[in-house]
């Protein structure tokens, strides 16, 4: 029997087999640290009298608690500012390196390995933040990890685990215009539910999956963890390759023609065996919005507020009765006559240059709702000079919205930018918990596409509810 | 890590499911340097409510969480069992835990017992018609007793011994130094290196201000 892809690039990195029921010790490949989730790994390193084992396999950059604007000033919130300082001060103490607040290289820690090619096919990465799933996109073993786990690849860079279980989601036809890798992964999230990919790792599959481009994978990839799953995978392909070639950290010469021949082998066999598969049909998908406060309480943007007494299962219905209440929503209402006050364009999600430039076709030329605050906030200082080169932000700008400096910002309510209590956003970001984007705040995850066309109409919308076009540019000159 | 064999304490129901790891702690208690202190942030959203169940007298002082299922979802926030422990939580049961939190958990000898629904809804009964009533966890014969009933929990074989013996991770794998040192031998030249340090060419980013 063959074996799948998150089975073989286990094996490639199988330190020492468990045995007697102890775990699997797994070798990791790149290490990379924020602010917020390795302080008391540093300091249990100095406790214990550790360095780290591999420096030049860990990174560090500065995301979750930076403020998006006036980034040459000190940091104006006290215990941000020592958080900060504090990665600072421990990548100088044990030799990381660092790409700190104003650097070209700062940025969303996921967002930034990849831009920099130290994302490859056939790794393992690590990060102590749910969304390393991201880096699955790349045909990687990818997970997130918590602080004591941090601790230990610094120390040791392994980790001991045990195997995942495999699900083969595929995504099979074309998907409709309009459209977008995230509704994909809504959907999909929709369907299993919140815990469903609980224990697994999830090998995105099928012909939809196929034509993606890299940074769209990243989403499908990124939100895998909402669904509860360890991690996401999309086998590597000649589109993968082609985005990793000539960056930085891509191998060269021999290595890269070394690496493409591994990189070629990582497939699921034929013949291998999932021990579970779903199937979604792309034609089927419409834009998804969420409704509720957990990512699986998402519908098509065309239906309206699902009746809590319509939920089969009781937990369901007690989770829809809460998630109504704190979203200050009636069972009935069309989702498009939702009015939003905030719409917030950025993310590990969808802070990269593609959505940047989805969401800017839209709304050129088109005027926003006076309504609607909008925040777009690059992933990366690269991604927002690369739409600084390409005229992005003046598009951005001209429409009315804020054009900031990368970080986390909206997505968690750890930073200035936060929503109010009981104020709406359609947020392209990836959790729609309560207090996520501050507390009391109320938030629908949306895709780049719906954003945009949210915050010309002030109403959760799609592209098409727009007028045919608009008058005074021509749709597409970006592209 | 302090050796876990057996617990007694206040039983708390949590009637919810999918609690998350932002429910837990809130991203803004986050920022903190330290493994302690956390105890005022557990469920702070919640506990500005005063029906919220840690706001009844009774249960205030408990340490043995009975929660619905998926607890623990969402960020990988270890924060989230520090402030359950440092709050005063010893054990947490439910249907179904998050990977991570329950990952994050076993490294910081907070029990995460798995039982059944059915067990739930029975504990929740009894904690809740009598406020205040304890709840003993025996990891060694795996069962939670309260009054009369006692039922089974699961936990992973090797959590447990771990746990039972108060073992920390690295120092388990630090033992086997020379596999890791071998298999880095063996690692394919391609594979990136963080260090020394490339990137595109250095720029000035500019700062965005706001807007007035």
């Amino acid at each position: 029997m063959g074996t799948t892809l998150a089975e073989k690039l286990w094996n490639d990195h199988l330190v020492r087999k468990g045995t007697d029921g102890a775990p699997d010790l797994i070798y990791i490949d790149l290490h990379m640290c924020h602010e917020v989730t390795s302080p008391q790994a540093f300091e249990g390193l100095r406790l214990a009298g550790r360095q780290v084992r591999r420096t030049d396999l860990t990174i560090a950059t500065e995301d979750h608690n930076t403020p998006t604007l006036n980034i040459d000033l000190p940091i104006a919130d006290e215990t941000s500012r020592i958080q900060i300082n504090t990665l600072r001060t421990n990548a100088e103490e044990f030799g990381v390196r660092i790409h700190s607040l104003g650097d070209a290289d700062q940025g969303v820690v996921h967002v930034v390995g990849p831009q920099l090619g130290l994302t490859m096919p056939g790794m393992t990465v690590v990060c102590g933040d749910s969304h390393t799933s991201t880096h699955g996109a790349f045909g990687a073993l990818a997970f997130g990890i918590g602080t004591s786990e941090v601790e230990h690849v610094l120390a040791t860079q392994t980790l001991p685990l045990k195997a995942f279980k495999t699900m083969a989601v595929n995504v099979e036809g074309v998907l409709p215009r309009g459209t977008t890798a995230k509704d994909i992964i809504l959907a999909v999230i929709a369907k299993i539910g919140t815990g469903g990919g609980q224990g697994y790792v999830l090998e995105y599959r099928g012909e939809a999956i196929r034509s993606l481009s890299m940074e769209a994978r990243m989403t499908v990839c990124n939100m895998s963890i909402e669904a509860g799953a360890r991690a996401g995978l999309i086998a590597p392909d000649q589109t993968t390759f082609d985005y990793v070639e000539g960056r930085p950290h891509a191998p060269e010469g021999e290595d890269w023609d070394a690496a493409l021949a591994y990189w070629r082998t990582l497939v699921t066999d034929d013949d291998a065996v999932f021990d579970t598969e779903i199937t979604l049909h792309a034609s089927d998908l419409e834009p998804f919005v969420t409704w509720g406060t957990n990512p699986g309480q998402g519908l098509p943007i065309s239906a309206s507020v699902p009746n809590p007494e319509d939920f089969a299962d009781e937990s369901d219905r007690e989770a829809a009765k809460n998630a109504l209440e704190y979203m200050g929503l009636t069972p009935g209402t069309p989702l498009k006559e939702i009015a939003v006050d905030t719409v917030f364009l950025g993310s590990c999600t969808n802070g990269r240059i593609e959505d940047l430039r989805a969401a800017a076709e839209i709304i050129q030329g088109r005027t926003k709702a006076d309504s609607v605050r909008m925040l777009v906030v690059p992933g990366s200082a690269r991604v927002r000079l690369q739409a600084e080169a390409e005229g992005l932000d003046q598009v951005f700008i001209d429409f009315g919205a804020e054009w900031r400096n990368a970080g986390c910002s909206m997505c968690l309510g750890m930073n200035p930018d936060q929503l109010a209590p009981q104020e709406r956003s359609a947020s392209t970001s990836n959790r729609n918990f309560e207090g996520r984007q501050g507390k009391g705040g109320r938030t629908h995850l949306v895709s780049p596409l719906v954003a945009a066309a949210t915050a010309v109409r002030g109403t959760l919308s799609t592209p098409a509810d727009l007028d045919a076009a608009p008058s005074n540019s021509a749709v597409g000159a970006l592209a | 890590m302090e050796k876990f064999t057996t617990h007694t304490g206040v039983g708390v129901p949590l009637r919810r499911s999918n609690v998350d790891t932002d429910q837990i702690i809130p991203a803004v208690y986050l920022k903190r340097v330290t493994k302690t202190g956390f105890e005022d942030a557990l469920f702070a959203a919640w506990r500005g409510d005063p029906d919220f169940v840690l706001n009844q007298p009774e249960y205030t002082h408990g340490s043995v969480l009975v929660a619905g299922p998926d607890f623990g979802t969402g960020s990988s926030r270890e924060h989230a069992v520090w402030a359950l422990k440092d709050y005063g939580f010893k054990v947490v049961l439910a249907t179904r835990f998050a990977d991570i939190f329950r990952g994050n958990s076993g490294k910081q000898g907070l029990l995460t017992g798995v039982i059944s629904q059915e067990s739930i809804e029975l504990l929740w009964k009894l904690i809740e018609t009598e406020p205040g009533k304890q709840i003993t966890v025996s990891l060694e014969d795996r069962t939670v007793t309260c009054g009369e009933l006692t039922v089974p929990f699961e936990i992973d074989d090797y959590v447990r011994w771990r746990l039972m013996e108060g073992l920390d991770d690295i120092d388990l794998t630090l033992q086997h130094q020379d596999d890791i040192t071998a298999f880095e031998a063996t690692r394919a030249a391609w594979r990136p290196k963080t260090l020394p340090a490339k990137t595109e060419p250095k720029e000035h980013v500019e700062a965005a201000r706001p807007v007035v």
